[in-house]
């Protein structure tokens, strides 16, 4: 793990071989207070297979962005490289900057889970711990050393609450996760993401598995959460980004093909492709 | 034309085709029958033979009082007790050996590279090494130089403490035999686990070895278990590793330091069977024995699969 984070540090540090681009520009400071995260010419590579090439994008503050694209595009990637989720995988190798609040996660954080408690996240399968649901929403605290069993009583309600699921599973908090509904368990796992009070939360695909109702659900959830968090949202259904999203990003092929307000990317994208993918032409 | 091309559908439609059986079944079926067959007649005479000859012996004299007049008569309470031993001791020092050994192999390293290859490869190895080499290696390496070793640091001049076998040598060679049962079982539970439990873990900000501590070993418990349950099964049933390095032909009384040797079931077996004066005399008692070597490997194994499948049903319920 430490040798992996120090290759990409060094990696990250270097100038980009893909764009020709000198360091010079990757320290002029990005612009504070609107941008939670800025990420600049991100290069990603599976082994040889390369899956992002040379993407910058900001991420403004209390907002949602949206990536969306075909499969295959990147935009799970680009997503991961947000909370160095990739670090995880091997033959993996990245180049670029990303910044949280004007700091380098890759080069200037040395504690990777540091990063991950800052920036949560949220998967396509909900994936409950085979615990209890009180123990699932607690894991987060727990493992960043609350010990105070009155302190994680307290935050487990309120977080269920924040995540409109307390009244469902106030009775039950000592029963396995398991037994919840699909939607449930997809609504815990976001809850179990917020107890850790992350600023930025990235979901990925976060209702593709679920039924309409559940998704309707998930969404209303999402534009209350922004008013704490910057959500960053990956999906592939393309009403569910104009829905929930303030900016959208069309990823396609690794490259990011256009980045705008989600109602101008909708109504009158600048680029071809991004019109074709919007109107169900490919994809 | 018409005509043509509607008789021409007919004819596909109509005559279909037809299926011959190309065998019925019976010669294979018969054949994989008659090797089922075989296996269980077999040991039905094995269980028989023994259940029937030893049962008679079996008392609770028989279990709870040492031997006598040269293992003609009187019980075989040590070697149940020294079993028992050997087995505790041995699941003590494999268990938390092959579970680190697999963590490490499945989560500290990348699962191709040549190094972790190279490790399984001589693990695979360790456990196809014939359990007599085993003997001859605890006998050499922990008596000879461990225990040797210990004797001239520490105890200078006081005779042969720890360099001679003992019941903590024989444990640490069945423990060797042992552990790649443990590797191994352990390490396909590790593999069960899915990626998403353990992203979702590192997601929250739990550290690796938060995540290995409170995710993947609770999981792999039900797998780490049947490792434990195979090597002491594996371990009951050995002779030939602790014949050098522990076990004792006879001993008037229980072991009870580590440095002690000790008597064993399958040990005691083996002696009966071949050193005895008279034969026939000890045959009952050589049965019995037996007898009680079989239940008390099935009753360890019990134990195990009892609290493996409390484990799971606790995980289900919750």
């Amino acid at each position: 793990m430490q040798a992996e984070s120090d290759k990409l540090k060094d990696i990250s540090a270097a100038p980009s071989a893909a764009t020709g681009d000198t360091s010079e520009s990757k320290q002029a400071a990005p612009m504070p207070g609107k941008f939670k995260m800025t990420c600049e010419h991100i290069d990603f590579f599976y082994g040889r297979q390369q899956a992002l090439f040379d993407v910058s994008l900001n991420i403004e503050k209390n907002k949602v962005t949206a990536l969306i694209g075909p499969s295959g595009c990147g935009k799970s990637t680009f997503l991961r490289t947000l909370n160095r989720m990739n670090d995880t995988i091997p033959s993996a190798k990245m180049l670029g900057t990303v910044r949280l609040d004007g700091i380098n996660i890759y080069r200037d954080i040395r504690d990777v889970s540091e990063i991950r408690t800052r920036v949560g996240m949220v998967f396509q399968k909900s994936n409950p711990f085979p615990k209890s649901i009180f123990e699932n929403v607690a894991y987060g605290l727990k493992v960043n050393g609350i010990t105070d069993k009155a302190v994680i009583t307290e935050a487990v309600e309120d977080t269920l609450k924040r995540a409109f699921l307390w009244d469902e599973v106030k009775d039950k908090l000592d029963k396995s996760a398991f037994l919840l509904s699909g939607g449930q368990q997809q609504r815990l796992c976001i809850a179990r993401a917020l107890a850790v009070r992350p600023e930025v939360l990235l979901m990925d695909e976060p209702a593709s598995a679920l039924d309409p109702i559940s998704t309707a659900k998930i969404e209303d959830l999402i534009a209350e959460l922004k008013r704490d968090h910057t959500i960053v949202i990956v999906t592939h259904n393309m009403q569910q980004a104009a829905r929930v999203s303030d900016y959208t990003a069309f990823f396609y092929e690794g490259y990011m093909i256009e980045f705008g307000p989600t109602t101008r990317i909708f109504t009158k994208p600048d680029k071809k492709k991004t019109e074709d993918y919007i109107t169900g032409r490919f994809g | 034309m018409k005509t043509a091309t509607a008789d021409l559908t007919a004819a596909a439609v109509g005559d279909a085709y037809t299926f011959k059986p190309r065998d019925s079944g019976l010669v294979p079926r018969g054949l994989t029958l008659a090797a089922t067959a075989m296996i269980i007649a077999i040991l039905a005479v094995i269980m028989l033979n023994v259940i029937w000859q030893g049962f008679g012996t079996i008392s609770w004299d028989f279990l709870s009082s040492p031997p006598e007049q040269g293992m003609e008569a009187g019980g075989i309470f040590p070697a149940i007790f020294g079993t028992v031993a050997l087995v505790v001791l041995m699941t003590i020092c494999v268990v938390p050996v092959g579970v680190l050994t697999a963590v490490y192999l499945h989560e500290y390293t990348r699962p191709d590279s040549r190094i972790t290859r190279i490790i399984r490869v001589a693990i695979n190895n360790l456990a196809g090494i014939p359990s007599i080499v085993f003997g001859l290696f605890g006998l050499g390496f922990f008596v000879g130089f461990v225990g040797v070793g210990i004797d001239s640091v520490l105890f200078a001049d006081q005779g042969p403490l720890w360099g001679q076998p003992a019941i903590i040598w024989a444990s640490l060679t069945m423990a060797l035999l042992t552990l790649p049962v443990v590797i191994i079982s352990t390490e396909e539970a590790l593999r069960s686990i899915p990626q998403e439990l353990k992203d979702a873990s590192l997601a929250l900000g739990a550290t690796k070895l938060q995540t290995i501590g409170r995710i993947i070993l609770p999981q792999a418990m039900p797998g780490i278990l049947t490792g434990a349950i195979l090597a002491v099964s594996r371990g009951a049933g050995e002779v030939a590793p602790i014949m050098f390095t522990g076990a004792a032909y006879y001993l008037p009384y229980l072991p009870h330091k580590l440095n002690d040797q000790f008597m064993e079931l399958g040990y005691h077996v083996y002696v009966m069977a071949t050193q005895s004066p008279d034969v026939e005399k000890t045959k009952p008692i050589l049965y019995g024995t037996v007898l009680v070597l079989l239940v008390l490997t099935f009753l360890l194994n019990l134990v195990a699969v009892v609290i493996r499948s409390r484990i799971r049903m606790k995980r289900v319920r919750q």
